[in-house]
């Protein structure tokens, strides 16, 4: 039970830092000037030489290699709902490491999702 | 068109974007995977089994949809929240559940529509706030 639990935030967590890395990465490469093919590619020549984006990178494949890894322990229909929980948590981690301003709206459309995804993966 | 219905416009299009190919994605690696067959753990049987993906078009046909997921994630990232596009992107589970019915005619739980209906009225209510709340870091370079 110990081990599940420790799995999951490691399933949560590696997600969520990941992805705030990444997400920190995008913005400082800044947007391509327009959404045409050449402007895209050197959006991404430009992301792929970001230091942040191959941190979020490994934690990302932590994330994924614990939900391989917990997906042996447990049914699909516990290990999914549960992660939905990573819908709070990545919004807690814009919040305050991101500083996105998450007004009440959102935050109520986000524990609607996570409630929803939740439901909908347990079948 | 104002500077705010325009990001909001292709903010829309790239989450879409980045639902369709994550749901394609699957779904191909899904068949390939199919074709091949159950995987059996051991030296032989993995090695088989790498030789058998890395040669399947299907699989291939997947991994372009999955980089397509990534490519489109990154860069709706440069320039809208974390905030805003990871619940928006779990509108791919209401539109999976919605392909089983109408395409697969498959029976859903009144627990799972329950599901499907929060996801809806969640991603409407994350939808109409404003998809970019912080000041951008880099300039945004000309091309």
């Amino acid at each position: 039970m110990i081990r599940v639990a420790l799995l999951l935030a490691v399933l949560i967590l590696g997600s969520t830092f990941g992805e705030i890395a990444i997400t920190y990465g995008m913005k400082a490469t800044g947007e391509p000037a327009r959404l045409r093919p050449r402007e895209i590619l050197a959006f991404l020549a430009r992301a792929l030489r970001n230091g942040w984006f191959w941190m979020g990178v490994p934690l990302m494949a932590l994330s994924f290699y614990s939900l391989l890894v917990l997906l042996s322990w447990q049914p699909i229909s516990f290990v999914i709902p549960a992660s939905a929980l990573s819908y709070v948590v990545g919004t807690l981690g814009a919040k305050y490491i991101l500083r996105e301003d998450v007004s009440p709206a959102r935050w109520i459309g986000v524990v609607l999702v996570c409630a929803g995804v939740a439901l909908v993966a347990a079948g | 068109m104002g500077h705010e219905l325009r990001i909001r416009i292709k903010t829309l299009v790239m989450i879409l974007a980045m639902v369709v190919c994550a749901n394609v994605g699957d779904l191909m690696l899904k068949r390939g995977m199919t074709q091949i067959g159950a995987v059996e753990i051991s030296a032989a049987g993995l090695r088989h089994a790498f030789v058998s993906t890395v040669t399947n078009g299907t699989i291939w046909i997947g991994i372009v949809f999955l980089v397509g997921f990534m490519v489109s994630y990154m860069t709706v990232l440069s320039w809208a929240d974390y905030s805003y596009v990871m619940p928006a992107g779990a509108f791919g589970y209401a539109l999976l559940t919605l392909l089983a019915v109408v395409v697969l005619h498959e029976n859903v739980s009144p627990r799972r529509w329950v599901g499907v209906v929060l996801i809806c009225v969640g991603v409407l209510l994350v939808g109409q706030t404003r998809p970019r709340t912080t000041e951008a870091m880099a300039r945004e370079v000309a091309a």
